[in-house]
């Protein structure tokens, strides 16, 4: 649908330069049909959509930044004396070229250090705001269906986001980061069979060997980015194919999108959070010092400084080996060493982390047993399990961080460092499951009070007395988006299966796999609460005519016979 | 008299009155109040029995009557007085109470008592003395020798810039930032509590040096801008969290705010 394709229409002609150049383009590439499509995209309004927008502008920066770094940076482990413009305490000192470009470019650089530092706090807020989206779209369900594709992608580039971080962090060959490597040698090092081989192949021998930083700096500059750039297109064109989701409110349905066009609104909007993102991380580049390598010194495998710890994202796998009891937990079966003290926390809690960010939409969905597709988002209260189960997931990471951090902690808060660790271990296991009952009670009672005030109203603090000396409080209806809110939501119930035999009493073969979905169903629907129905609401409303306190007295009877939930009250 | 009748109720009456009430209290305070440690700061002789003296109404309870140890505490016959100094002079003893490791607190000897008191502990036993002013002068030392030491020998317990860190069972390695090059010097040199003892064959004198000027450099500040306490990659994550996603959040909400 180009606008002007025939040479003799002359009176719609631009006349503007920029027309005129819009009119050249358009003639040989037909990008006005994209133009139109995209300028005429609605999107909803919400600043919690904007948190995927952190993160792609963070990222934005972060190759701006990474650029101008890999200028000045010379990824190679040989060894040299160092005498440059950096501290006093380097002068002299033998260290990688790698660490000693690296005190180059923020010393001797102009701004090598500014962009140094803004390139490291991009990197951490990075992965802070792909955590905070991921909760954003983890609590409000975005993952259902048909989006099931782009929370996987999304996982994926939070893990991409890690191995980008972990990778970069490594790339001074300070002795910090060295101890990271170290780690990262013996995790490898401890999966069965393979591990030492493994060790063997990333570092070129053993560990440091000379291989593992110009390795890594491959992985940083080229591998991971470019995969980044790819999934980050897949991702947005997912979101731009599927339409983006919205807050439930009267009006929105599954079948439309309530907002602004892109342009101009989310355009301006966009540009604008791009220039404060930017300003931020400027800022903070500018005034706060971050990992100050020359502090660390150049690697060597012997020395360790107290406080040594990873990057916050990397903290909950720092936390896990810290937790993890040594004792009992290292076996020799025929001269081969099994190292559970290693292998648990670092691979298999992690994993088991992960593999529940990958499977859950999956599982939710059969659990459900729900096809249909969802653009209104849920308002986190009306899925109690499933925000249950974000909130026991998200402690259980909490908990490892901070046991990362249990030295600190001990420090500041003048603790016994031993017994932090014995609580952080008790709450790795109580406290996710203390989290999921408390949220999941939280949440009932939040759909309570929403299912009070759609039948009676706020309460208004007036309090009018009849002739006859009885007293009631004017209870104010809601008005129609406010109901639409707390009405308009799917309480799903328990899958219903098919009996264990049928009609002429043979046993029906799957059975047993549907009872165990329907188990599982049960945890995540057996207890809910149900929105109002039109004839509860016009029951509750229809009860005499002086007031809505009278219908209060006799609501119970009028909850329907399957709300289990509601008979308790 | 009637003025005063007349304007007792005034309103702010009650807040004179207890400006009143302060002034005279601090007044007859600073009048009356015993001054500590105000004698014999003339005589700069040390003085072996004045030593005694304190040790006995001081340290003896524990220490024992002769310096001889107890149950409770260690022999100090042989610590030196730079031991002395050290734990006197930063407050650490006499100690406060009892605990996963003496904690410093302001000195509770004056320098003349603490140097009495080294005099006659260096008296029982011969130990390392009191180091001279030259001896942890850090513009003397080397400090790039001193981060390699400091590296192999300190960080492990005290951060890679002495900001501290965490033992085992409550006790601590407490940051270096503040504490003064001889007291470094001496805590080297004796160990106190939980530290190693770096004797000079470990660590020359000069090397002690190398890492008093590394400790002081540190002080200089950060290239970088604020050093947020120089505790590593967690105090850089909350403030990654607090500052800059606090920020962005906020911007975000701003955004959003407007009418679009």
């Amino acid at each position: 649908m180009s606008t002007d394709t025939s040479p003799s229409s002359t009176t719609d002609a631009p006349a503007t330069p920029a027309g005129k150049a819009a009119d050249y383009l358009d003639q040989r590439t037909s990008v006005g049909v994209a133009v139109k499509e995209f300028a005429r995209k609605v999107f909803p309004d919400h600043w919690s959509f904007m948190l995927g927008e952190m993160a792609l502008f963070s990222f934005v920066v972060l190759l701006l930044t990474g650029v101008f770094l890999t200028m000045f940076f010379d990824p190679s482990m040989a060894l040299i004396e160092y005498h440059g413009d950096g501290p006093e305490a380097m002068q002299g000192q033998l260290m990688s070229v790698a660490f000693a470009s690296t005190l180059d470019l923020s010393f001797e650089v102009r701004g090598g250090l500014l962009m140094r530092q803004i390139h490291h706090w991009a990197a951490l807020v990075f992965m802070a705001a792909i955590v905070v989206h991921m909760m954003r779209v983890f609590f409000t369900g975005a993952f259902r269906k048909p989006r099931e594709i782009n929370w996987l992608v999304g996982t994926l580039l939070m893990i991409l986001g890690l191995a980008a971080g972990f990778s970069g962090y490594s790339l001074p060959d300070d002795v910090l980061s060295g101890n990271g490597l170290r780690i990262t040698d013996g995790v490898v090092k401890s999966i069965p069979v393979i591990g030492s081989y493994t060790s063997y192949f990333l570092f070129g021998g053993e560990f440091p060997g000379e291989h593992i930083i110009p390795r890594l700096f491959t992985v940083h500059i080229l591998l991971v980015p470019a995969l980044i750039v790819a999934l980050i297109g897949v991702h947005l064109f997912l979101m731009v194919l599927h339409k983006h989701t919205q807050y439930p409110g009267g009006g929105r349905t599954d079948k439309n999108v309530v907002g602004y066009p892109l342009f101009p609104v989310y355009v301006a909007k966009m540009g604008g959070n791009f220039f404060i993102i930017f300003g931020i991380l400027a800022l903070m580049g500018a005034t706060m010092s971050i990992n100050n390598v020359w502090n660390y010194g150049p690697y060597d495998p012997s020395p360790v400084g107290a406080g040594a710890q990873p990057d916050w994202y990397m903290l909950f796998l720092e936390g896990s080996l810290r937790l993890m009891p040594g004792w009992g937990t290292e076996w020799v079966i025929f001269g081969y060493t099994l190292s559970l003290n290693v292998l648990i926390p670092a691979v298999v809690i992690p994993g088991l982390l992960f593999t529940f960010l990958f499977v859950y939409p999956f599982l939710e969905a059969r659990v459900t047993g729900d096809k249909r597709e969802h653009h209104v988002l849920d308002r986190p209260r009306n899925v109690p399990v499933r925000t249950g189960l974000g909130v026991a997931f998200l402690t259980a990471f909490i908990v490892l961080a901070l046991a990362g951090a249990n030295d600190l902690i001990a420090t500041h808060f003048a603790m016994s460092l031993n017994q932090i660790t014995w609580v952080f271990r008790i709450l790795f296991f109580a406290g996710p499951v203390f989290a999921f009952w408390i949220t999941k009670r939280i949440c009932l009672g939040l759909q309570r009070k929403d299912r009070e005030l759609v039948l009676h109203g706020h309460e208004t603090g007036r309090i009018v007395r009849f002739a006859n000396g009885e007293y009631i409080e004017v209870h104010r209806p809601l008005d129609e988006q406010e109901r639409w809110l707390r009405v308009n939501y799917d309480a799903h119930r328990p899958l219903e299966i098919e009996p264990a035999t049928d009609a002429r009493g043979v046993k029906r073969p799957g059975y047993k796999k549907d009872k165990r979905w329907q188990q599982l169903s049960r945890f995540f629907y057996e207890d809910r609460v149900e929105p109002v129905t039109p004839a509860e609401f016009a029951a509750a409303h229809s009860h005499g005519e002086h007031d809505e306190i009278a219908a209060a007295q006799h609501s119970p009877e009028l909850v329907s016979g399957a709300e289990k939930v509601e008979r308790e009250h | 008299m009637k003025a005063l009748a007349a304007r007792r109720h005034h309103r702010a009456a009650p807040v004179v009155l207890m400006l009143l009430a302060l002034l005279v209290t601090g007044g007859l305070y600073a009048v009356l109040a015993p001054s500590p440690a105000t004698a014999e700061t003339a005589s700069t002789e040390t003085d072996v029995e004045k030593g005694q003296r304190l040790f006995q109404a001081n340290c003896a309870t524990c220490h024992g009557p002769n310096a001889e140890g107890t149950s409770e505490a260690p022999s100090l016959v042989g610590v030196g007085a730079a031991a002395v100094d050290f734990q006197v002079s930063t407050g650490r003893m006499p100690m406060q109470m009892s605990g996963p490791q003496a904690a410093a607190k302001p000195p509770q000897m004056d320098l003349q008592q603490t140097a009495d008191l080294a005099a006659y502990v260096a008296s029982l036993g011969a130990g390392p003395a009191i180091p001279t002013a030259e001896q942890v002068n850090a513009e003397l030392g080397d400090s790039a020798n001193g981060a390699l030491l400091f590296r192999t020998n300190c960080a492990m317990c005290h951060n890679a810039v002495g900001a501290g860190g965490a033992l085992s069972e409550g006790k601590w390695a407490p940051p270096l930032d503040d504490v003064s090059e001889r007291n470094l010097y001496q805590a080297m040199l004796t160990g106190p509590q939980s530290m190693p003892v770096f004797n000079d064959a470990n660590i020359t004198p000069e090397e002690k040096r190398d890492v008093i000027a590394y400790l002081v450099e540190q002080r200089e500040g950060s290239a970088g801008g604020i050093s947020l306490g120089s505790l590593g990659p967690v105090s850089e994550g909350i403030w990654a969290w607090v500052v800059g996603l606090g920020l962005m959040i906020g911007a975000a909400v701003w955004i959003g705010a407007k009418s679009s």
